[in-house]
């Protein structure tokens, strides 16, 4: 079980803690510590994965978000989740993971042939080739690309996992603990402000852990542990690793990413897995580094390639080698950095420098330490297919665009290094339009836009002693201006090795006759004869090109490919980069799962339930529930193995018969109170309100300012002043806004408040011929007779010894009343009523039945008001008063609302007196007639008829009064359904409404 | 998400908030004759500025007071907030 690449001691792993894991099936081991990346490297197994288009092996490139290969399907925890960047993944114990995009295995890949086909695979080979036959789209060239061109297998599991959400405030947002940050945060801190620090990885420090410098007499790493201890230390400091900052939204508005306990072995049922964090910063400083470049040159996506830093952190901060024959390409000094550290650990480098020979601090050290250097150099091709063997290496002529000497140099990796660019993603997110700095041949940010500061490698400054400067200036400035408070602190002393200019060199050329591939993004493979080809096809924008050839497009958002690209854009066009532009950088600037963004709103958690408070007596009752908004509703009451369609039609019955109750708590209410309370109530209905007498109730109906019905319902005088009125269950915050809208908006000089009451209500509805012998026993003392408590009137009395209000109104079309009691009495009443209605037959009954109840009587609800429906539509026009002004009233004119065959609510029934007509049938003269057949209207709402026992449907159909008579069909093609049907009028039951008024 | 300061309550979190529309429409007084050209106008002509927009806001998951916002549609920033009753400049 030896690990061949691991270094006796260099790393900040923990070695007394051995984890095992599997990788394409073969038992592995790791440390404490460890990403899988790290392991597999100390295992000596770089071949990790397959291309994108020409399934070509990939391996390691980076050590952390650059990562533009190494994405791995990996099961740990019970679940399986796909494309996880495998230099950022922890290792845990029994983690498994497997090679994506690859078939049957990464090592013998039958898409390979696709690198040999490469010719024909050029830039735009997708848009050029699938194009047509259109209809081979779906059924052929989609599942064909999608089937070659896969990243991993998203898991059909249910996510078993628990995710949260968080919102935080803070003065100073910090993003990035390198040495910029950790100064700014610790500036801050001092200041006493409130202050958030988010590191993306397990690790603080950044390249304090990496870069041989010292502050203070301490090592850079020493010093980050020092001061995240003291920043811990403090009550207005909180400090976050493996925590990234992803995207920067409005108003400073900035969303972070936290692994919880992906990294745990064990943890409790209610640790998130992942959490989102929501943070409205006051200010924000980005100290999120840079990253480094490649150089472009031959082969350059062989397994065994590495940016230069990454090889520096494999060692530094895992103890891993990524070779023992390392070949350094670099165009600046600090890939010399990593030379030393081979050397410090015994392993001979050779430098490819494409400078000529000159001298720094750098170069010295390695020359005195008799490192191998080859100035003017660089690798045109790296040998080898599933790891590097050999490179071929070039002396460069001055130009620089031809050799003078070309050799072939064993090696078993390439560490290469084309300068840095800085992290700009989220100050670009923010709004800041990014200027091009000549000297870094990088954009940086420019003028803010938001309350964001950059500071460090972010912003350009490449040096310690500059980036804690910057840090600890704009720290403290920031942090000064909201708390008021500035504490001097003392610049530390910083000893760090001075860095020689760097070359503008970013691409090898080629040697006459050779042509191999040389990628610029590796994750969409890229290359340069594909921009070459999107540029001689005339693409000239570069979010064209980018679009054309799918460049920095995949999930590493062209990290590390972004620049090389530009430059190669502006080179062809004989441009500078600050000329093409680049393109826009979007959120998030590293994948993050779904499960986060969606965090605890799932299942029962989607929404709030409001539940009545009579609920659990409909739960003991075998009450089947239905989602009305938020509500939940009784649809009916299950009696042995009744259906719905047999339960609904007892309880509808009994209705007609006897008597029955039904749950009415969810409807709307509105306390409306004031001494304009009438006039209000004259402008939002459409019908005349002035001369309502307290306690009397009204129907009214209202419309929008465009002349649509927007809700219907009663309201009943209280008192002088004060009115109660109902809305429909789904109607009813709308309503509400509504009414504030035209009384702190239109009218504000009507004084009248309103307020919703709807939970301070239970309300049960006693429906049924037997209802008002129901309603003597509960009152005995009151005189419910039809002249004491006639249709529409209003009682208060006290319901066996609580408060109640009696209403006398029917949605039923039975004779009904409506009691309400305070919501904490709701069971009570309910349970009293239960008791008492035995008697009588009385029986619950669901939504179910109530609609059966409406539909034969014709009166409207939601379907038929569904925002298309103008009053004389539903036949409410009686209710339109013709003498007043309402809201509304002035669009009721409009012509297209008063043409002779305008639409009209009609009854339907089945000529065979069996078949239910499915509601959303259209109706049609002839069921045969080509499509698309002249739909003539619409079925709105079907039930049973219990009075006449056969289906009846209302309708809303063009010319509907003129129709009634005659016969069409109505057409379900989703039910595939065809019947025959004959309209008749709206109200089956009780045309006169007698009942109501019995 | 926009940070919106209500004039009663201080900043809050869009969340808290819903879109009315824009503020500077002026329903034509109830009971008065209108033309059916400025009735339409009210009902369905809206402007679509790029740049600054008074537009309405009510804070329905707090005081439930209706507030005027002055917004750049482009940029989403917000100049100024304050009560119905008050004017923006």
């Amino acid at each position: 079980m030896s690990q061949p690449f691991r270094l006796n001691k260099e790393g900040l792993i923990n070695r007394n803690k051995k984890i095992s894991f599997t990788f394409n099936g073969k038992k592995l081991f790791g440390y404490e510590g460890d990403t899988i990346a790290s392991a597999l490297i100390a295992n000596g197994i770089h071949l990790v994965g397959r291309s994108f288009k020409y399934h070509r092996p990939r391996g390691f490139f980076g050590a952390g978000v650059e990562e533009p290969n190494a994405k791995l399907q990996v099961e740990f925890n019970g679940h399986s989740e796909p494309n996880v960047n495998a230099t950022e993944m922890e290792l845990v114990e029994g983690l498994s993971a497997t090679s994506q995009n690859c078939w049957p295995s990464v090592n013998f890949d039958i898409g390979a042939i696709n690198n040999f086909l490469k010719m024909f695979f050029p830039a735009g080979f997708y848009y050029k080739t699938f194009m047509w036959p259109k209809s081979f789209w779906y059924k052929i060239y989609e599942p064909f690309i999608r089937k070659a061109a896969g990243l991993g297998v998203a898991s059909i599991e249910k996510d078993k996992e628990r995710y949260e959400h968080k919102f935080e405030y803070c003065d100073l947002l910090v993003t990035g603990s390198g040495p910029s940050g950790l100064a700014s945060a610790y500036a801050a801190a001092k200041n006493g402000a409130k202050v958030i620090l988010a590191e993306d990885k397990p690790r603080f420090g950044g390249t304090l852990l990496t870069d041989d410098v010292s502050i203070d007499n301490l090592s850079g790493k020493d010093w980050a542990e020092k001061i995240i201890s003291e920043l811990k230390s403090m009550p207005n400091v909180t400090v976050k690793n493996r925590s990234q900052v992803f995207g920067y939204y409005d108003h400073n508005m900035l969303v972070m990413f936290e692994r919880v306990s992906d990294h745990l072995e064990k943890k409790s049922k209610f640790t998130p897995r992942q959490r989102l964090w929501y943070i409205r910063a006051k200010e924000t400083i980005l100290s999120t580094g840079s990253i480094e470049r490649p150089i472009v040159f031959g082969n350059n996506d062989t397994p065994g390639i590495f940016l230069s830093a990454a090889a520096k952190e494999y060692m530094k901060v895992y103890g891993v080698l990524v070779g023992k024959k390392p070949l350094i390409f670099t165009n600046n000094d600090s890939a010399y950095e990593t030379a030393l550290e081979f050397k410090k650990n015994n392993v001979e480098p050779i430098i490819l420098d494409t400078r000529e020979e000159h001298s720094s601090e750098l170069i010295d050290e390695a020359k005195s330490k008799g490192i191998d250097i080859r100035f003017s150099h660089g690798v045109i091709v790296a040998n080898g297919y599933k790891k590097v063997k050999s490179a071929k290496i070039g002396k460069l002529n001055k130009d620089k665009n031809s050799f003078e000497k070309i050799e072939t140099v064993d090696c078993d990796c390439i560490c290469v290094s084309g300068f840095w660019t800085p992290s700009v993603h989220l100050a670009s997110q923010s709004g800041n339009k990014l200027k091009y700095e000549e000297k870094i041949d990088a954009f940086i940010p420019d003028k803010k836009k938001q309350h964001e500061t950059s500071v460090g490698a972010a912003n350009g400054s490449f040096t310690l002693e500059e980036s804690l400067k910057n840090g600890f200036e704009n720290g403290s400035n920031l942090s000064a201006k909201i708390t008021d408070t500035k504490t001097e602190i003392a610049i530390p002393n910083v000893n760090e090795k001075k860095y020689g200019a760097h070359d503008k060199f970013w691409c090898m050329p080629l040697p006459k006759n050779e042509n191999p591939k040389r990628f610029v993004d590796f994750q969409n493979d890229v290359s340069v004869s594909d921009i070459e080809i999107a540029l001689r096809e005339g693409y000239r924008s570069i979010e064209h090109v980018k679009r054309y050839t799918t460049l920095g497009m995949a999930t590493d958002q062209g990290r590390t490919s972004n620049l090389n690209g530009l430059q190669l854009v502006s080179n062809i066009e004989n441009k500078i980069v600050p000329e093409v532009g680049h393109t826009t950088f979007r959120p998030p600037f590293t994948p993050i799962t779904i499960g986060t963004i969606v965090g605890r709103e799932v299942g029962m958690e989607y929404m709030p339930t409001r539940k009545t408070p009579m609920h659990e007596w409909h739960e003991k009752n075998n009450a089947v529930f239905v989602d009305a908004g938020a509500w939940k509703r009784p649809r009916y009451y299950k009696q042995g193995n009744e259906t719905l369609f047999e339960a609904s039609k007892r309880e509808a019955k009994n209705v007609r018969e006897n008597v029955g109750i039904c749950d009415v708590t969810t409807l709307g209410k509105i306390d409306i109170k004031g001494p304009d309370a009438a006039e209000f109530l004259n402008r939002v209905y459409t019908n005349a309100w002035m001369k309502l007498p307290v306690g009397k109730a009204r129907y009214g109906l209202m419309l929008r300012e465009d002349g649509i019905v927007m809700d219907d319902g009663t309201t009943t005088r209280i008192s002088e002043n004060h009115y109660h009125m109902t809305t429909t269950t789904a109607q009813a915050a709308n309503v509400l806004s509504h009414l504030e809208y035209y009384l702190q908006i239109v009218w504000p000089e009507l004084n009248v408040n309103v307020v919703s009451t709807t939970e301070q209500w239970a309300g049960a509805a006693i429906a049924g011929p037997k209802s008002r012998d129901m309603l003597s026993k509960l009152y005995p003392d009151l005189d419910v007779s039809n002249d004491a408590l006639p249709f529409m009137g209003y009682k208060e009395a006290e319901f066996f010894g609580v408060p109640s209000r009696i209403f006398r109104i029917s949605f039923s079309g039975e004779l009904a009343y409506e009691i309400n009691v305070k919501s904490d009495h709701g069971m009570f009443m309910w349970e009293k009523m239960m008791e008492v209605g035995k008697q009588f037959g009385n029986q619950p009954y669901g939504t179910e039945a109530l609609s059966t109840l409406r539909i034969e009587m014709g009166h409207v609800a939601g379907p038929e008001l569904d925002g298309r429906t103008i009053p004389s539509d539903v036949s409410l026009n009686g209710l339109v008063s013709k003498k007043k002004d309402f809201i509304g009233k002035n669009s009721l004119g409009r012509e297209a609302f008063n043409v002779e065959s305008r639409q009209k609510i009609v009854g339907l029934i089945p000529i065979d007196r069996k078949s239910s007509i499915p509601e959303g049938s259209h109706i049609v003269q002839d069921q045969n007639a080509k499509l698309p057949n002249p739909k003539l209207g619409h079925v709105s709402s079907s039930c049973w008829s219990v009075e006449n026992n056969n289906p009846f449907s209302l309708a809303i159909m063009k010319d509907g009064k003129n129709m009634i008579g005659k016969k069409f069909f109505a057409v379900s093609p989703l039910k595939n359904k065809s019947i025959e049907v004959e309209v008749i009028s709206s109200h089956y039951v009780d045309p006169e409404g007698k009942r109501v008024r019995s | 998400m926009l940070y919106i300061k209500c004039p009663y309550c201080g900043l809050r979190a869009q969340k808290e908030f819903s879109y009315g529309g824009d503020a500077t429409v002026k329903r034509p007084n109830i009971n008065e004759e209108v033309s059916s050209e400025d009735w339409d106008n009210f009902v369905y002509m809206r402007k679509s500025p790029r740049g600054k927009h008074l537009e309405l806001w009510q804070h329905i998951a707090g005081c439930r007071q209706w507030i005027k916002v002055q917004r750049d549609t482009a940029t989403h920033e917000i100049f100024q907030t304050a009560k119905v009753t008050e004017e923006i400049r």
